[in-house]
């Protein structure tokens, strides 16, 4: 059934069971927002989020109003502006930012929402640490506490996304605090570094760790998850030709925000000093010599590509010119492109001659 | 998935992750450790019994971390069978699904053949029988029996678990059986989900990467299939089955196989009982291998082209659920390397240009690609099931699931809808073969394999990252804290693990994951590889090792 309602002077139709802040959205009205996220359950405790309805006293959480027939909403007037500011003020009183570049490097929803609505605290400076910097020892996840602000974001992200518990909310001394299992580190309270907790937090609180002080990317290239079967989505970022962080990609088909370990932190094997940069020989096939699988004769020599691959098209040529298709071997890879897989099917079957093609599914 | 093609005449997995994450109302979870293999989908698992009150039925000799979610105050329920006895374990809980009149008859009238002959063999296995032969308490035989007939639709999700041992295809097809019996094929929520490893495992499936089939599994047995490729590419094709990796790499032992080119694969990581590997690889007259890092196996290479990581080059790779989707190239090819697909465009066309192979002009001879999109126009011209795919649908934000049939076909989420692939689903009548090597007084433990979390194969990238080497630095072997004490062993202990084949040292971890008489090791660390114990037992149809169920010996060192 569609409801019809005003915001902001607009006509606007939801259907029932939205709430304001859904239809709202649905148009394209920003309401600000800390503690919802449209993947999350909503807990309606940051107001920031309030509007002002007309025949309605006060001002009443967005997140929590269900939208009903003949509803007018306004979202921006000076009263909820001042109260957004008074509420981002006293926020700010327990948020300490120590200045290191995170979070994309671009502001953060938290700082979004500050500078939007001029909040600051009365004498401009900004409260004394109480945290650690990087206060939790998982390879994966900054912690900096003096960057949260109890919106509890990652707690429900990693009940409702991961399925792990690992974050509650807690009283440490005369300090409310998020708190992993019985206020132990991460790992320990059944943590899977999914890092499901990092990207929701809109103030950096919870942080990729492998990517602070990286700064903003130059770019960011939607792709696929090179490790398991499930087919994530994410976006590489990249800096100066550099892989530096993935993050999410809301609109990827299957995994949404979510993503595991691997995806999200295992990308650091691109630019690793191992890789093999340039075609290498060994030194027998440049001399002609016979193969001895020791000595120099084995020795790998570094050469151009023109080279190796005269060598490998002259041998594998060669050996089926002698011996027929079927003495060779190719096999093929499930980490490599379908369009390579292609290829190297059309090179066994079509240039070789040979179905002996197989590659690594059996195992 | 020799299996499945059997059962249904198509090997894939039949629904989406999505709709079986959805709309199941029971899920039976048997030789997959979805949470660390395929952690996104695990975790899709757990919501949906935590928020929706799916139920949840695992069977694993392993108290895995899914078994958390598989218990009655779910609603659901872990079975803990002995390795080994999928089978038995199936058809005892068919025995009593068809003694309780639960099965469809009407979709088993309708959508089947062979019924009458398999529920004879049935017969075989009273609950009582198979209770003994697989360790469940009878009684908890019947309450997973009731739970996975009474909730409608059920998927059944498998992974390696259940496809690596000498009766793989068997219980693929036994899984197969399950679901025409309880009428869960062809719709949401139900389906035969096998769960394929690495990312592109469907995809090399699909493009003829395997001995007997061309792209779109197009027989190379069948005359029609291959003069049509014979006239797509302009030679004359062989018309018998190639060998399969397992049989490839010991045919270079007498020269059978003399030169092997591998792109991106490291047998002596991956491949059963490594030394025998290494033996043979040594054996081999000429081995290029095009990789992105050294490997074990690039000791044995006589020429090294250096590849790119996914990240420096564009491309479709296909998922478990065949989904075809782009990898987008982010960062130029780092130092000298070069993508892949050019690398072995280059090398054809050397071979090509040395002329000794009739070739004739034909539509799809050549090998000018300017890009891989232009491969994906080829793909899609000889293989029906991508007849529909290109570069362009994707770019354009449509998501594909094949098959696609044409250019305006929007793909197929569910297999199966209505009707077979193969027309009839097959009812195989499947006996129990006990394992190729149980524990004796000499080899008295059972020792099973696979991956961890934190790592990924044979370790060649994870390795490579430093987080993941500090979470999970090194190799464990898990211990059920019964042997440990038996053992002398705690957490850390180094334990000395002994096969028939070759032993290795490892650290122990105690815990009740493993059941007592089991251990459990990983293959992502060269020096305590798993794979220097494992043997190459092969199920005979699908050649898949039996790397779940190896007898050794332990001690601590
Ligand atoms: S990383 Fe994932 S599992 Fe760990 S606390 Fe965050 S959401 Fe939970
Ligand atoms: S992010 Fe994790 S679950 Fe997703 S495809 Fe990559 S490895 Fe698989």
């Amino acid at each position: 059934m569609p409801v019809h309602l005003t915001i902001n002077d607009k006509p606007v139709q939801a259907h029932e069971g939205q709430t304001v802040l859904e239809a709202a959205c649905a148009h394209g009205i920003v309401i600000p927002t800390l503690c919802y996220h449209k993947d999350l359950s909503p807990v309606g405790s940051c107001r920031l989020c309030i509007v002002e309805v007309d025949k309605l006293r006060g001002q009443v959480a967005a997140c929590n109003l269900p939208v009903a027939e003949g509803l007018v909403v306004h979202t921006e007037t000076p009263a909820l502006v001042q109260s957004r500011r008074t509420v981002l003020s006293l926020l700010l009183q327990n948020y300490t930012d120590a200045g290191y570049t995170s979070h994309d490097g671009h502001t953060t929803e938290f700082e979004h929402w500050v500078r939007y609505y001029e909040a600051r605290l009365p004498d401009g400076t900004s409260p004394a640490p109480r945290y650690p910097l990087d206060g939790d020892p998982n390879p994966f996840i900054w912690v900096d506490l003096n960057k949260c602000i109890l919106c509890t974001r990652c707690v429900r992200a990693c009940e409702e996304v991961q399925g792990r518990f690992v974050w509650g909310v807690g009283e440490r001394g005369s300090y409310t605090r998020i708190i992993a299992g019985a206020d132990t580190a991460m790992l320990e309270a059944r943590c899977e570094s999914c890092g499901a907790c990092a990207a929701y937090c809109p103030t950096g609180a919870l942080d990729h760790k492998l990517s602070i002080r990286q700064g903003e990317a130059d770019r960011k290239v939607t792709t696929t998850c090179t490790y398991c079967g499930v087919g994530c989505q994410f976006d590489l970022n990249v800096k100066n030709g550099k892989v530096i962080r993935v993050t999410s990609n809301p609109n990827a088909p299957v995994n949404g925000m979510h993503l595991c370990v691997k995806g999200r932190y295992g990308y650091d094997f691109i630019h690793h000093p191992d890789r093999l940069t340039g075609p290498r020989v060994r030194r027998y096939l440049l001399e002609e010599g016979e193969k001895v699988l020791h000595g120099p004769a084995w020795d790998w020599v570094e050469t151009d590509w023109n080279t190796a691959l005269d060598i490998t098209a002259r041998k594998l040529a060669a050996t089926r010119d002698h011996y027929g298709g079927s003495s060779i071997g190719v096999l093929t890879s499930a980490k490599c492109l379908n369009e390579e897989n292609y290829l190297m099917n059309k090179l066994a079957r079509q240039v070789l001659g040979t179905h002996n093609i197989d590659h690594c599914a059996r195992l | 998935m020799v299996g499945l093609t059997t059962s249904f005449g198509s090997g894939a997995m039949s629904n989406s992750m999505d709709d079986v994450a959805e709309k199941a109302a029971a899920f039976f979870v048997i030789g997959s450790n979805t949470t660390e293999q395929h952690p996104v989908f695990g975790s899709r698992l757990r919501q949906a019994v935590l928020r929706r009150g799916a139920k949840l039925v695992v069977a694993d000799p392993r108290r895995i971390d899914l078994a958390d979610f598989a218990k009655p105050a779910y609603g659901g329920l872990y079975l803990r069978h002995r390795p080994g006895t999928d089978i038995v374990l199936l058809i005892g809980l068919m025995h009593i699904i068809l003694h309780n009149g639960w099965e469809d008859k009407n979709f088993i009238a309708g959508r089947t053949e062979g019924y009458e002959e398999f529920a004879a063999t049935i017969e075989h296995y009273p609950p009582e029988k198979a209770s003994e032969i697989t360790g469940v308490p009878l009684e908890q035989l019947y309450q997973a029996a009731e739970i996975l007939a009474l909730n409608k639709p059920m998927a059944v999700i498998w992974a390696m678990g259940i496809t690596q041992h000498i009766v793989g295809v068997r219980n693929v097809m036994s899984l197969a059986n399950l679901q025409m019996l309880l009428g869960n094929m062809g719709m949401e929520g139900g389906g035969v989900n096998p769960l394929r490893g690495q990312n592109n495992v469907q995809g090399a499936c699909d493009m003829g990467g395997l001995p007997n089939v061309y792209p779109g599994y197009q027989n190379v047995t069948s005359e029609e299939t291959r003069l049509k490729f014979e006239a797509a590419w302009g030679v004359s094709l062989p018309d018998k089955v190639g060998l399969t990796l397992t049989e490839m790499i010991p045919a270079c032992e007498d020269g059978r196989v003399r030169a092997l080119y591998i792109l991106g694969e490291d047998p002596v990581m991956s491949d059963p009982n490594t030394s025998h590997i290494r033996h043979c690889l040594e054996r081999c007259e000429f081995l290029v291998l095009q990789e992105i890092f050294p490997s074990e196996t690039s000791a044995y290479a006589d020429i090294l082209l250096p590849g790119v990581s996914f990240a420096e080059k564009t491309g479709t790779f296909t998922s478990t659920e065949r989904r075809i989707q782009m990898c987008r190239k982010a960062i130029e090819p780092l130092g000298e390397t070069r993508p892949d697909w050019q690398i072995t465009t280059e090398i054809a066309k050397r071979i090509i240009a040395l002329g000794e192979r009739d070739m004739r002009p034909a539509p799809h001879s050549g090998w000018d690609y300017n890009d891989t999109s232009d491969i994906m126009s080829e793909i899609s011209a000889v293989t029906p099931s991508y007849a529909g795919v290109s570069h362009a649908r994707l770019e354009a934000g449509e998501r594909l699931q094949w098959p696609v049939k044409g250019p305006d076909h929007p793909g197929t989420p569910v297999l199966h809808v209505g009707q077979f692939t193969r027309g009839k689903g097959k009812f195989a009548p499947i006996d129990h073969i006990p394992p190729a090597e149980l524990p004796d007084d000499e080899f008295p433990v059972l020792l099973s394999t696979g991956r961890v979390l934190y790592h990924w194969h044979g370790g060649q990238m994870t390795r490579r990252a430093k987080g993941l080497m500090g979470v999970y630095g090194r190799a464990l072997v898990e211990v059920n804290p019964e042997d440990a004490a038996r053992w002398n062993a705690k957490d850390g202990t180094h334990l000395r693990v002994t096969s028939r084949r070759g032993s290795i040292e490892v650290e122990a971890w105690v815990t009740d994951r493993v059941p007592p008489g089991m251990v459990f090791a990983n293959f992502h660390f060269p020096e305590t590889s798993a794979n220097i114990l494992t043997h190459a037992s092969l199920d005979p149809v699908a050649k898949i090792p039996e790397y779940k169920i190896v007898a050794v010996r332990v001690e601590a060192v």
